[in-house]
């Protein structure tokens, strides 16, 4: 029988989006029985979004004071101390799944899969590797434990309106005090997430400097669009690192991404294949971004951008 | 601290666009350039300046894999490394089980920090310093932008979705690092030379006596599914009519 626990992402407050996505692709393997794990130092309000995810079974919650900040070390032997109740273990491909669930895996003594893209059976998922220039199909061994990430661009969040019960365990395992949490410092803005937003305006190496990224800013604030960057516009310090799109930033699956002043490379792309239009503004009619974009525009975008927000009133 | 272990994996170099063969049975790896994956010279670069720095006298760059790596482990050597170790293995090796590789090396040097790349190029698994961590039952510091060694401890800023979260951890302890942690120094003719005395010792995985892990089959290689090259718009007001057609403004 299948029974797969996902483990949820959150800030204590919110349930990240990325746990809805896991859910759904748990939900595509045939019978599944789905559980969340939400573990945190006080998981109430997180737990109760849960809940309302289509196609889950129950919420387990875990409180712990040590949990508040999402450790990996903290958190995996908790969850190791979970598995034996499930055939499958999920987490979200995001800096906070990649970081838990591998050490999860090593815990239990199995391997971990990466980036789950289709569910062909259950022990058996597509995967992509080489920046998404091959996909692999992979065969986890029937008898052990299915540990894995869950590449979240590849789906779209579970719907909400179920009320599953929510039921609070205690795990009895200790954790390390070798890892300590110090500070999160997070770009503060009013504009959509990059992960969860439907449209997404992203700038390259040829906006030349912070004060021209106001060109993206004033863009994307007339679509209601997420700040997206390459990671040349990242390494020159114009845009914080969460920015960054791509292969070692973040995979996005927006409706709309625009890249502008971007050459395309295959690193970046690796990026936005999941995206329902992509847009290339770029002066040289060369540009690999071309290959992949729904619509190109050639031309210098300190002409373009400004009169596109200017045009879209 | 005494010893330093950094992973050099060799990979198809980044510039490479690699193919699926038209059989399905593989990726394409004939004659390609091979370079070590660009995370691990990020990690190698770290560890020379912590060595530098004074706060290790020793640092050990390790491969796994065909003895071609020797050409990895020889270019980690002329960028300072002071000794290096082959992991010879005729297959590819899994991640659990490279971890439990790293760890009998571990064992073996007594080394205090491992310094491995986030992730490898080729599989982009980002696994193996997560899993050397939890097999070892100590702390991880994956994704690192940032590493600021204080003793026993480390204090490490590590790039994540929301922006940059900063731990502290003790050591021993693995390190992953991301791309802006450092800018890799350059080779120069003169350290290659040097290299070629330095010791590279050669391992069978068999002599290390780790266990091989539960493993996952790859049964099928395709291309992915590629995009198609849409429309050219001649002006703003052409860009705007196409993103009208599509109801995106
Ligand atoms: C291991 C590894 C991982 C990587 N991971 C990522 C990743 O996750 N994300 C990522 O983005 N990159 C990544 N890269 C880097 C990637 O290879 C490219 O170097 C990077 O994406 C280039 O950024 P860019 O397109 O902004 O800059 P460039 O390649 O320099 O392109 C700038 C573009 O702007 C155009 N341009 C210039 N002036 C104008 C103008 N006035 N108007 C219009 N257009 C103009 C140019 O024609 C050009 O096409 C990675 C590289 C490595 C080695």
């Amino acid at each position: 029988m299948t029974k797969i626990l996902v483990i949820a992402e959150h800030n204590e407050e919110a349930l990240n989006p990325s746990t809805a996505k896991c859910v759904a692709c748990a939900a595509s393997i045939d019978g599944a029985e789905i559980d969340i794990a939400v573990l945190a130092a006080s998981a109430a309000s997180v737990a109760a979004e849960a809940a309302q995810i289509s196609s889950v079974g129950r919420v387990v919650t875990v409180e712990r004071a040590e949990n508040d900040a999402g450790l990996a070390a903290i958190l995996a032997p908790q969850i190791a101390a979970m598995a034996s109740d499930y055939s499958h273990l999920f987490g979200p491909s995001t800096a906070f799944g990649k970081d838990l669930m591998p050490r999860v895996a090593a815990l239990l003594g199995v391997n971990q899969i990466s980036d789950i893209m289709s569910i062909e059976g259950s022990h058996r998922f597509k995967r992509p590797i080489y920046a998404g220039n091959a996909i692999v199909t992979v065969e986890a061994p029937a008898e052990s434990i299915v540990v894995a990430t869950v590449r979240t661009a590849s789906y779209q969040a579970a719907e909400s309106g179920n009320a599953a019960p929510i039921e609070s365990a205690t795990v009895d395992v200790e954790v390390p005090t070798h890892t300590r949490f110090v500070e999160l410092q997070t770009g503060k803005s009013d504009r959509p997430d990059l992960q969860a937003a439907a449209k997404v305006v992203s700038g390259g190496r040829a906006l030349g400097s912070e004060e021209n990224f106001e060109l993206i800013f004033k863009l994307a604030d007339k679509l209601g669009a997420a700040i997206g960057s390459s990671r040349a516009a990242v390494d020159a310090g114009y845009v914080p690192p969460e920015t960054q799109v791509g292969q070692t930033g973040q995979i996005i699956a927006p409706d709309l991404y625009i890249a502008i002043g971007i050459s395309g490379a295959i690193q970046h792309i690796t990026g936005i294949k999941d995206a329902g239009t992509i847009v290339a503004i770029n002066k040289d009619e060369e540009a690999p971004i071309f290959e992949v974009s729904d619509i190109g525009l050639v031309g210098d975008l300190f002409s373009i951008v400004p009169e596109l927000t200017e045009a879209l009133g | 601290m005494e010893k330093i272990l950094v992973g050099l994996k060799r990979v198809v170099d980044y510039n490479v666009r690699v193919q699926v063969k038209s059989d399905g049975s593989g990726v394409d790896t004939d004659g390609v350039k091979m370079s070590i994956n660009p995370f691990d010279e990020i990690a190698l670069e770290e560890a020379l300046r912590i060595r530098e720095s004074g706060a290790a006298s020793e640092v050990i760059v390790v491969s796994i894999g065909s003895s071609d790596a020797q050409q990895q482990l020889r270019t980690g050597l002329a960028m300072g490394a002071d000794r290096a170790i082959l992991v010879e293995s005729g297959t590819s090796v899994d991640s659990l089980t490279v971890a439990r590789i790293f760890k009998a090396l571990v064992d073996r040097e007594n080394a205090e920090l491992v310094i491995l790349g986030k992730q490898a190029i080729d599989d982009d698994n980002s696994q193996t310093g997560q899993m050397l961590a939890a097999i070892w039952g100590r702390p991880q510091a994956t994704f690192a932008s940032e590493v600021v060694l204080d003793g026993d401890t480390a204090r490490v800023t590590r790039e994540v979705d929301s922006g940059l979260e900063t731990i502290d951890i003790d050591l021993p302890a693995v390190i992953t690092v991301d791309l802006r942690l450092n800018e890799p120094r350059y080779v120069k003719l003169p350290d290659i030379m040097k290299a070629k005395k330095k010791p590279l010792e050669q391992i069978a995985l068999s002599d290390l006596s780790v266990e091989a892990a539960p493993e996952i089959k790859t049964t099928a290689y395709e291309p992915p599914a590629g995009r198609q090259r849409g429309i050219m718009v001649e002006d703003v007001a052409g860009l705007i009519a196409a993103l009208k057609d599509k109801g995106l403004v």
